[in-house]
């Protein structure tokens, strides 16, 4: 048994869409972003302007020179002089410094309090939360503005002393979102096994929970400092800073009041203002894209069998409800095309199970969504074939095929919790595809919804219609899914691995009960799964499929019994239910004795 | 107390109950008095379906789940009711690997960084963790230079043979091992339990083995669990419990399993039919 170990030879490709292309560091990701970078430059160029202020002027931001007063640029005034003769350009230079440290307060303010007791309610949450979050309510609960002017009332008019303030104001922003990401990490399983394998709390925070919570922070810290500086503006504006430092907010103040005589000077700090902002907000935005979301490819438009060339085959007589052939399915990626679906071909008879089994990555499931016409948007498939009782669905539009879908053609999910919407309850969400497809009143609707629910197993069906999704089982709603999935009686219905998510017993009475409507109605019935006991309970014809393309079809008899290909050999091979049970433990190793020993 | 304890771990009696919201509601009990014994080397399989309560035991044996009655002993020391300092100490003897390979490694740390942790909050040198480490990968048969890459990188069965080099860095006695293999492909799952034999084999390690897979905790358990609500409805060697089920649930469980054999199917679907229609009457 233990020979064989070796063959899941590691390094071998995934199948999963790209989990081996690296992407990097996010520091890389960002500089590779032209407006993070253009943002970068900017701030930079803000930061060093302001600080090297005095080896770029030689002129001082509070000395008036009356006679100045409202000097034009050039000469001694690079960009002018205001009403009272002061240099402009060193204003707009010293007073960036107060914007920038001032912005700085208040965004280190709201981390400091914000990150300790977010991670502080968000890990150990019950008292200590409740507190906090409270607090943080409160503080959000107080107007902002009213709370500036009475702090200022209260300490007099001191720049940084009010930014602090209003970095106690913001803090509940933090402590929010902190809280909330440390919330949904701690209940990811690698922290459990991070307390298993003996980590303390602090170095559990500090290792698995603050990188999580770092990048939505680094992100909300450039857009509090962009607020910061303007609201830290709008007071110096309104002469609430401290007296006798030149600002952006008190350059506005003096061209506000002078905005007949010299509208020029809003110019500068204005333009000031906006770029800092804009860059913020911008940076901001970028960072977001960098750390937080991965890049998704460009959709497309909507993928639709397109008719490549048109069939060769008479359209199918006989029997056949489906037949497809040479279907591909493609997805863009960044080299090109990603081909997950590639040339499979199916038949599917009135009556018939056919079933169709792959590992994941096989392309079972892309297949299936393909023949409903339920990819994804990027997703494109072509076909040479694809009709249902004789009617082409390549080139179908969306009217048609819904007109198909969910009347002649149904489908039952793997999930069966996130295919019911948790606002309806589940009586409306059988009923309406009813009225729908049937043209049937609310009330010919109800009584079958009620009788198919009986149908189904269901032991209260008027309990059931009338509750929402969340008071029912996993395996009740997947009776109501198929309850749904019949009431318009389809021809063909589609069940995308209908058992995975179930236990073993509700899955034999699931089976038992596709089994009794498919023969009941002659349905044609699909059956994704990668479960051959379920195969071998209810499918006639099985269609092996690996990487996208089909490697074996046979009937459920001869496929078991004499299987052709490797691969189908292969995966017959790796079920255990006809592997040997292990012998009991003979004799204890090293330390062990046994029970009888030890009396 | 003995010297040598026959098991590595014994629970006796176990109760473990969760506080409902609402001032005046009762907690619900998950576990109703659970009763279970592991000799070293040994595996024992605890099958049952979702909310039977085979999860939330191993959780309590992990110390993860609120014991409310009862004792769980490991070597003869009981450790249901341990401080967080002791529970830590106790990391070396018993470790876990969970079911979901995706979650249960951190995605922003190397393969490499992830199994060095434990060592070095254990206080081993950095050198020498990371000489552990390239024996770790070698043992569960992943290539040297995996130390350096990220969690996305691999499939699920390579994740899992990490999380598997995880559980095994510090030499436990017992791993707790729930639903290891469920979330993996059918070939993988063949080959990923075969190097949870190979290990024991070698190291002697016993494992508590959880999952809901009949098959799988057939061929892995040298004893078996059956739980049922929160009750163990039927115990024994897996040879008599998986072929021989006294008890009416195991017997139905055995036979819902559908066997990948279209004619043996059909005779189990009809001794199913109407074990199920005795059990109505």
């Amino acid at each position: 048994m233990t020979h064989s170990a070796t063959r899941d030879t590691p390094g071998t490709p995934d199948s999963a869409p790209g989990t081996t292309r690296r992407r990097g560091h996010p520091l890389g990701r960002l500089l590779r972003h032209p407006m993070a970078v253009v943002c970068l430059v900017l701030l930079a160029l803000i930061v060093a302007a302001s600080v090297c202020a005095p080896l770029l002027t030689s002129a001082g931001p509070t000395r008036a020179t009356l006679a100045d007063a409202f000097a034009p640029p050039g000469g001694g005034h690079p960009l002018g002089a205001d009403s009272v003769g002061r240099d402009v350009l060193a204003r707009l230079l010293y007073g960036g410094r107060v914007s920038l440290l001032g912005g700085f307060i208040a965004v280190a303010v709201a981390l400091l309090i914000g990150v300790p007791t977010g991670l502080l309610a968000g890990y150990y949450r019950g008292r200590s939360d409740a507190v906090i979050s409270w607090l943080a309510s409160l503080v959000m609960a107080a107007p902002a503005i009213m709370v500036l002017l009475v702090s200022i009332a209260a300490i007099g008019p001191d720049t940084n002393a009010t930014m602090a303030v209003l970095g106690i104001i913001l803090a509940p922003g933090v402590f929010r979102l902190v809280r909330a990401s440390v919330t949904s990490v701690r209940e990811e399983l690698y922290v459990d096994a991070a307390r298993v394998s003996g980590l303390g709390d602090t170095r559990i925070v500090r290792r698995h929970i603050l990188p999580v919570v770092q990048a939505p922070t680094i992100v909300q810290s450039a857009q509090m400092f962009g607020v910061a500086v303007v609201i830290q503006a709008g007071i110096e504006f309104l002469g609430l800073g401290s007296a006798g430092q030149a600002s952006w907010g008190a350059m506005l103040n003096d061209a506000f009041a002078n905005l007949y005589t010299k509208p020029s000077l809003l110019v500068a700090p204005g333009l000031a203002i906006v770029i800092t902002v804009a860059a913020l907000g911008l940076l901001a935005n970028a960072l977001r894209d960098a750390l937080l979301e991965t890049g998704a490819p460009a959709a497309r438009r909507p993928g639709r069998p397109g008719a490549a060339r048109p069939s060769a085959l008479p359209a199918g007589g006989d029997d056949s409800l489906l037949a497809v052939e040479n279907l591909r399915v493609t997805y863009p990626a960044r080299d090109g095309e990603r081909t997950v679906v590639d040339g499979v071909s199916l038949t599917v008879r009135r009556g018939e199970v056919v079933g169709l089994v792959g590992e994941s990555g096989s392309g079972k499931g892309q297949t299936a969504f393909a023949i409903l016409g339920l990819l994804p948007p990027e997703g494109r498939s072509e076909a040479d074939r694809l009709s249902f009782d004789g009617r082409d669905l390549r080139g179908l539009g969306r009217k048609e095929r819904n007109a198909l879908r969910g009347c002649r053609v149904a489908y039952v999910p793997q999930e069966p919790m996130s295919n019911l919407d948790p606002a309806f309850r589940i009586g409306t969400q059988l009923i309406d595809p009813m009225r729908r497809h049937l043209k049937v009143t609310a009330r010919e609707a109800r009584e079958k919804a009620l009788g198919l629910l009986e149908r189904v197993g269901i032991a209260e069906p008027e309990r059931v219609y009338h509750a929402y999704p969340h008071q029912i089982s996993g395996g009740m709603a997947q009776r109501v899914l198929i309850a749904g999935a019949v009431s318009c009686d389809p021809d063909l219905l589609i069940a995308d691995e209908p058992t995975t998510a179930l236990d073993v017993t509700v899955q034999a009475d699931v089976l038992d009960l596709l089994r009794e409507f498919q023969q009941e109605r002659r349905m044609g019935l699909i059956l994704v799964t990668h479960n051959f006991g379920v195969v071998a309970d209810i499918c006639d014809r099985v269609v092996v499929m690996r990487t996208g393309q089909v490697v074996e079809t046979a009937p459920a008899g001869r496929l078991f019994a004499e299987p052709r290909h490797e691969y189908t050999r292969m995966l017959l091979d790796s079920t255990l239910e006809d592997a040997p049970p292990r012998a009991p433990l003979r004799q204890a190793p090293a330390t062990g004795t046994s029970l009888q020993e030890k009396v | 107390m003995n010297t040598t304890p026959a098991n590595v771990l014994e629970v006796d009696g176990l109760v473990v109950a969760y506080a409902v919201k609402g001032r005046r509601a009762q907690p619900f009990r998950a576990l109703h008095g659970v009763s279970l014994d592991i000799r070293p080397g040994e595996t024992v399989g605890l099958v049952g379906e979702s909310g039977s309560g085979k999860t939330t035991l191993g959780r309590a044996v992990l110390g993860l789940a609120p014991v409310a009655e009862g004792e769980i002993r490991y070597a003869g020391r009981v450790i249901s009711r341990l401080s967080a300092r002791e529970r830590r100490a106790l990391s070396a003897e018993i470790q876990v690997v969970f079911q979901d390979p995706y979650t249960s490694l951190n995605p922003a740390m190397t393969v490499g960084d992830i199994l060095t942790e434990p060592l070095l909050v254990s206080g081993t040198a950095r050198a020498s963790a990371e000489e552990r480490v390239r024996g770790l990968l070698d043992q569960v048969r992943l290539p040297a230079d995996a130390a350096h890459r990220l969690p996305r990188e691999f499939s699920g069965g390579q994740r899992q043979r990490v999380a598997i080099a995880r559980a095994l860095c510090r030499e436990p006695r017992l791993i707790v091992c729930d639903e290891p293999v469920s979330a993996l492909d059918l070939s993988t799952q063949a080959r990923v339990l075969e190097l949870f034999v190979e290990i024991q084999e070698r190291t002697g390690v016993a494992y508590l083995f959880i999952t809901h897979d009949l098959s799988v905790v057939r061929c892995v358990s040298h004893r078996v669990a059956v739980m049922h609500r929160g009750r163990i409805v039927e115990s024994g060697e897996a040879t008599a419990v998986t072929g021989d089920p006294r008890d009416p649930y195991t017997r139905r469980l055995m036979l819902a399993a559908p066997v990948p054999d279209p004619e043996r199917q059909r005779e189990r679907r009809e001794r199913r039919r109407s074990l199920k229609a005795a059990a109505a009457e």
